[in-house]
């Protein structure tokens, strides 16, 4: 079987699903996760994009409009997701500005 | 379509309406609670109409701005989609009332009310905005609208699981908005390979042309795992209990009474086909049979009321997958079956947390020890959360009755006995841990602390109205059932 360049990009986009879900598992960082979930996204995008030209010399406009609102909503959810991990870091260490305050009021 | 357009465009109210709600009470911010009320009630009234129209005159397709597929937007409103937008109308009315009284006994309880008054104005546009993804994923005719939709239910569901601002929430919500992340990816690549198989993203054509080539096997997969991810089916629940029982007392009510059905009633729709049940029917029962025993024992050991119906819930998910090898024959009862559980298991489910988090409020606490003589501070409370049980636990007349007699006789008339079994097996584990919690909450002990604040009359009613709900599902199971005939 050849390997046409819509084979070569279908295959690269599943590859980087597993890459990105392996990752997912295995990253210890919250952020390496974050990543994580982006590269699988960008894996299934580079999939659907293969699919436009699946059949003979017409392109396919539906899968682009998939992957154009699929962008949408990637980066909404990893902006959710980074504005989330602020949160739970911020909440892990004490706030920085307290002892500077105490040491302020000690000197006042 | 024979529809006069007039009745077919009523379906987007029941997504609109709530979106509308959504920004007024983000822009609104002095009176959040009013426009909540006032646009939860308007919801209803409009999923009301659609669930009548959908009686009396059968399937209503609408195609948004004229646009069709597969470039524009089908909605798409049948017997189930319209039993789904109703439970969703009703079990949000009660927790939409039951919020007011909440967030109004917090501000009455606490002078330092900064915090409180942030979270009600992050919640009720959150809360609207979920209502209006919830439907818009009940009516979405093509599978990558309902792809949206998913993302946008799991989005402000984080939203809303965060609102009580603990860390414990706090990566409770970052776990869960990964598992829903990865869930809706995987559902994504399956959709692309039903786009490959089939050429089309109509739901109503894929679900009924499931033809077993390798292309559709592999997006059934993808889709069922992202499905059954979403769902919290076992083994998938580890995220479901600590983000649902560490959030505010209404979100938690709204996460396991509601946002967990969006993922399953997909589930249903992707396999309703029968195509491929005969031959991999028996993986969701299996897994759904583990999850009603695994669930069932996990919630006796808790020592944290919250925690018992979190895990309560993780036991019941089993019951809406035990179901499916049943869908294989089209006489519609082992349909009618998983509906039932998921309709009655809202009401009541919502009742037990309504409850279990006035409980909360009140004593400041949910050490399931030390609940004894919460009935005399909470007496309606205390009543609705029995009663939630004991529609739990399927005694008649109850909602949960009604769903397991349907099981159970449909699984004898195909000789299926290991699932009858399993059902019955799974009312009586639940009966341990309901009357663990129940004699708990009802005994005469004196309660020795002092109530923290006084609690709103809606709190109370509400719980008991949706509890009352789920008992009258029993009787009047008759309506239910004649709209799910509409297919």
């Amino acid at each position: 079987m050849a390997l046409s360049p819509s084979l070569l990009y279908g295959l690269t986009g599943l590859m980087l699903f597993v890459i990105g879900l392996a990752a997912l598992f295995t990253s210890p960082q919250l952020l390496g996760k974050i990543l994580a979930v982006n590269i699988m996204a960008s894996g299934i995008f580079l999939f659907l994009i293969t699919l436009a030209h699946g059949s003979g010399t017409l392109i396919d406009p539906v899968p682009q409009a998939m992957v154009l609102t699929g962008i949408v909503v990637s980066v909404s959810s990893t902006a959710v997701a980074l504005a989330l991990l602020c949160r739970i870091e911020a909440a892990a260490r004490p706030p920085a500005h307290l002892p500077k305050k105490k040491d302020e009021a000690r000197q006042g | 379509m024979n529809l006069s357009p007039d009745s077919s465009a009523w379906i987007i109210w029941p997504v609109v309406v709530p979106l509308l709600g959504a920004v007024v009470c983000f822009l609104y911010k002095k009176k959040p609670r009013l426009a909540g009320h006032f646009f939860a009630v308007v919801t209803c009234g409009t999923s009301t109409v659609l669930g009548w129209q959908v009686l009396s005159q059968g399937v209503g397709r609408h195609l948004l701005g004229g646009w069709s597929p597969p470039l524009g937007i089908s909605l798409r409103a049948d017997g189930p989609a319209a039993l789904m937008v109703m439970m969703t109308a009703v079990t949000g009315l009660g927790i939409t009332l039951y919020s007011g009284g909440y967030f109004q006994s917090r501000l009455a309880g606490d002078s330092q009310d900064h915090r409180f008054r942030a979270q009600e104005q992050s919640f009720w546009p959150l809360w609207l905005l979920l209502w209006a993804a919830l439907n818009g994923l009940f009516l979405s005719g093509d599978i990558f609208n309902i792809y949206i939709s998913l993302e946008l239910v799991a989005l402000s569901s984080v939203g809303l699981t965060v609102l009580s601002g603990k860390p414990p929430s706090l990566v409770a919500a970052m776990r869960y908005l990964l598992v829903s992340l990865l869930g809706s990816l995987t559902f994504l690549l399956g959709v692309g390979f039903f786009y490959k198989a089939h050429g089309t993203l109509e739901l109503a054509v894929i679900s009924k042309a499931l033809a077993p080539t390798p292309p559709v096997i592999m997006a059934l997969a993808l889709v069922s795992v992202g499905l059954m991810l979403k769902t919290a089916l076992f083994p998938f629940h580890f995220w479901l209990p600590p983000a649902h029982a560490n959030a505010l007392a209404p979100v938690s009510a709204i996460l396991s009474a509601l946002v967990i059905k969006g993922s399953w009633y997909l589930f249903y729709r992707f396999w309703q086909g029968g195509g491929l049940l005969a031959a991999v029917g028996i993986v969701p029962a299996l897994l759904g049979s583990v999850a009603i025993i695994w669930g069932a024992f996990q919630a006796f050991s808790q020592q944290r009321l919250k925690m018992l119906v979190a895990y309560s819930t993780v036991a019941q998910i089993g019951y809406l997958f035990v179901a499916f090898p049943l869908l294989v024959d089209s006489a519609g009862q082992g349909r009618d079956a998983l509906f039932y559980f998921a309709i009655s298991h809202s009401c009541a489910k919502a009742a037990m947390f309504l409850a279990a988090g006035t409980f909360f409020l009140q004593l400041g606490h949910d050490r399931i020890r030390d609940l004894a003589g919460v009935r005399q501070l909470l007496p309606v409370s205390s009543f609705a959360f029995a009663l939630g049980g004991v529609s739990l636990m399927g005694l008649p007349p109850s909602g949960g009755f009604i769903a397991k007699y349907l099981l159970v006789s449909k699984a004898i008339s195909q000789d299926l006995w290991w699932l009858a079994l399993i059902a019955v097996v799974g009312s009586g584990l639940t009966a341990v841990y309901v009357f663990r919690a129940v004699s708990s909450v009802l005994s005469p002990h004196l309660l020795e602390e002092r109530p923290l604040l006084v609690v709103a009359a809606s709190m109370q009613w509400s719980a008991l109205a949706l509890a009352l709900l789920a008992i009258v599902l029993g009787i009047m199971a008759p309506l239910p059932l004649a709209l799910l005939e509409v297919t």
